[in-house]
């Protein structure tokens, strides 16, 4: 069972009478990183919650790869703010295993492969709650992968992280990217934008203005809101 | 966790370690408890027949209930009349005289009634209402509290339908009452045996003894079986023969504190 | 001084009787906690992950029944399990285990209360992460109860603190009989009416020791697995 393409057909987000997406329509395919891109409050993380199916349009409809079934098969998800579990760190790794129906002879084998991917094998006893920021986000990381994703989702992972930390999770990203995971990301980091992206969306006032390669988005984009967006304007009002 | 069911465990074990033993229960009053005799009197009763006794002290109203309800094997009280009312409705086999003792009306050691040392408990009484001297109520159903009843109403006075802010039902037993006396320098009618063995008496005292109208009658009554066939009948039995038996009536002459009889055998008299 | 000289002295003096009663004391409360654990933590958990119609009127309900008086649940219990009472074939009045079900009566929905608190707080946490892993019902609960495992040892705590310090339910259903149920608190009433105020001030002494024991040691658990877990 495959979960993409991700298509997402007119589909609007509100809470209450506050809209927050609106008439988004969006094919997310296997191929480089696509990347969310777009002020704060633009309906980023939104997209993305409803990409992972923890939330429910409004309106219109999402599938992965034809199912509307919103339980995730092949995909995980990466937040700012990752919750770990108050356990271990192998421990963390071993339950996101055992979730994704890795068979239990082949946990640890597996569990040590990916501490070992992300550099915390020294750590794999540590409590996890007790990890600085930038090795939460790695075992954040490495419970994603832990479920075999062929869609990766991550909002903001490196947001909070100084910049070693964010370095080492961008090589993270770009491997898994060249492994063949499909990576869907929001950033505030244009600089990361331009090192890992593919394609880029460009969110405003809950509205999809551009999609377009990533080349292309920066040279010549093709909205004011893109181009005041790219100087590092504040956004005025339409 | 483990912990905790290892401790469930071990009161599982602990208490079905007690219900193969030879055990009877016997609702009884708090002054026979509190005054101490059946720590006196159950050893005596376990070393001669092997059976155990656990007491519910009870006032004797609430004795009774609790032996209606099937609940005790043995009733061992001291109010006449609601033990003969408990024979009546046919709860209980028989009832034997077992022992007595007196009843005394103690006092703050100030007397406001000005009533020390007098032999006449009704005159007494009447001293106490006439002076609005505070008086404190067992309240409680209990032999104590069905004598005091009786005792007014030889007065000619009832203080509990009046609702005299000088008298106090405290509902509750003999210890508490005699606390509550001392605390409040109040009267409060008393079995002796409870008054003797009473650690807190301060400035307390007795200020009426000696009428034959205190004089205060035990009785013991097996449970029927016939209404709850569950009461350990040979067991309870056993019990009732031993305290009236001229063994068991000994125990009871020979238990003093400070020296001080405190229950007088009177069986088959 | 005198009534802590009291208590003192019954610890020194190593009294036999005085043990059984603080054994007493111990097994009943201990065992009412893990009954009422084994009732109240799936009960807190379940209603803190489930929706149905009237799940606020339960929440408000067992919140009330925190405060239930003990003298209540204990005459509840009498009626129970007296002879004349639906369960009186059990013969199972004025015996330590009638006070073992009157204190996990008293207990469970304290129990029961906190954990769906403690669950529900963790839940809005973890909600994201474990729906993103696919996790299901059973395996949430068990997860989330597992990982308030700490706060849940404070949560058994203040039901044993209740268990262990109430009188009203045990003298009732127990009937404080010597060497059989008689334990610290009805030993306390009984001795206050016997107006030996030291010796019942001692016995207090004793029981807050024990309390006050318990809840350190706990505390101590719950700190070092706090540093240890995060």
């Amino acid at each position: 069972m495959s979960d993409l393409p991700l298509t997402f057909a007119k589909v609007s987000y509100a809470v209450g009478a506050t809209p927050i997406l609106r008439d988004v329509d969006l094919v997310v395919r296997a191929g480089a990183p696509t990347f969310i891109i777009g002020p704060n409050g633009s309906g980023k993380s939104t997209l993305l919650r409803l990409a992972m199916g923890l939330i429910a349009p409004t309106s219109g409809a999402i599938d992965w790869n034809g199912s509307r079934d919103p339980a995730p098969r092949r995909r995980a998800i990466v937040f700012q703010h990752p919750v770990l579990l108050r356990r271990s760190v192998a421990a963390n790794l071993i339950y996101a295993l055992d979730q994704a129906g890795v068979e239990k002879s082949k946990q640890d084998r597996r569990c040590t492969q990916l501490l070992d991917l992300v550099g915390l094998i020294d750590l794999a006893s540590r409590p996890a709650r007790r990890l600085s920021g930038g090795e939460r986000q790695k075992l954040a990381f490495a419970r994603a992968l832990a479920r075999s994703p062929e869609l990766l989702i991550l909002d903001e992972p490196t947001a909070s992280l100084d910049p070693s930390a964010t370095l080492a999770l961008e090589q993270l990203i770009a491997k898994a990217a060249r492994d063949g995971i499909k990576i869907l990301i929001a950033s505030h980091d244009l600089g990361q934008v331009r090192r890992l992206a593919g394609e880029i969306v460009f969110l405003h006032r809950g509205r999809v203005l551009e999609s377009a390669a990533m080349k292309d988005f920066f040279e010549q984009p093709r909205t004011a809101q893109a181009s005041a967006f790219l100087r590092g304007d504040l956004i005025s009002e339409e | 966790m483990r912990i905790l069911f290892s401790a469930l465990t071990m009161a599982c074990l602990t208490f079905g370690a007690q219900a193969q033993e030879k055990v009877i229960t016997i609702a009884s009053t708090t002054s026979t408890q509190d005054s101490g005799l059946f720590n006196h009197l159950l050893p005596a009763f376990k070393a001669k027949t092997g059976i155990d006794v656990k007491v519910i002290a009870q006032g004797t109203g609430q004795a009774l209930d609790t032996a209606r309800r099937g609940d005790a094997d043995v009733v061992f009280v001291h109010a006449k009349s609601a033990e003969e009312k408990f024979l009546a409705e046919g709860f209980g086999v028989k009832r034997f005289d077992v022992m007595y003792n007196d009843f005394v009306l103690v006092g703050a050691a100030s007397d406001p009634a000005g009533i020390k040392g007098s032999r006449d408990i009704v005159a007494s009484l009447k001293a106490v209402h006439a002076k609005t001297a505070p008086f404190v109520s067992r309240g409680d159903k209990s032999g104590t509290h069905v004598a005091e009843l009786a005792l007014w109403k030889e007065a000619g006075l009832d203080p509990a339908a009046a609702k005299a802010d000088w008298y106090k039902e405290i509902g509750q037993g003999m210890g508490a009452a005699l606390n509550t006396a001392k605390a409040m320098g109040a009267y409060v009618l008393s079995d002796r045996g409870t008054w003797i063995s009473f650690k807190g008496k301060d400035d307390l005292i007795i200020a009426v003894e000696g009428d034959t109208k205190l004089f205060n009658q035990y009785g013991v009554m097996l449970v029927n079986p016939a209404k709850h066939p569950h009461v350990k009948a040979d067991l309870g039995q056993a019990f009732v023969d031993y305290v009236i038996s001229a063994e068991g009536q000994k125990v009871i002459a020979d238990y003093k504190i400070e020296g001080q009889q405190l229950f007088f055998p009177n069986a088959g008299k | 001084m005198m009534e802590g000289s009291g208590a003192l002295d019954l610890v020194l003096s190593g009294d036999p009787a005085l043990y059984a009663i603080v054994r007493l004391s111990l097994v009943v409360s201990l065992s009412a906690v893990a009954l009422a654990a084994l009732i109240g933590v799936p009960l807190g958990g379940l209603i803190a992950l489930t929706r149905f119609p009237g799940r606020a009127g339960v929440i408000v309900l067992l919140n009330a029944f925190m405060g239930l008086p003990p003298v209540v649940v204990g005459l509840a219990a009498f009626l129970l399990l007296s002879r004349s009472g639906p369960l009186g074939s059990w013969g199972l009045l004025f015996t330590p285990t009638a006070m073992v079900i009157a204190q996990a009566a008293l207990i469970t929905p304290i129990i029961a209360a906190l954990t769906r608190q403690s669950v529900e707080d963790l839940w809005s946490e973890y909600r994201d992460e474990l729906n993103a892993m696919g996790v299901g019902p059973l395996n949430r609960l068990l997860t989330l109860l597992y990982d308030a495992r700490i706060a849940l040892v404070t949560v058994l705590l203040a039901g044993f603190g209740r268990a262990a310090a109430e009188v009203g339910a045990v003298m009732i259903v127990g009937g404080n009989i010597n060497g059989f149920t008689r334990v610290m608190t009805t030993a306390i009433a009984l001795e206050t009416s016997k107006g030996d105020l030291a010796l019942a001030m001692g016995l207090g002494f004793i029981l807050i020791a024990i309390v006050f024991a318990i809840n350190a040691s706990a505390w101590a658990l719950r700190y070092y697995a706090e540093r240890r877990i995060g």
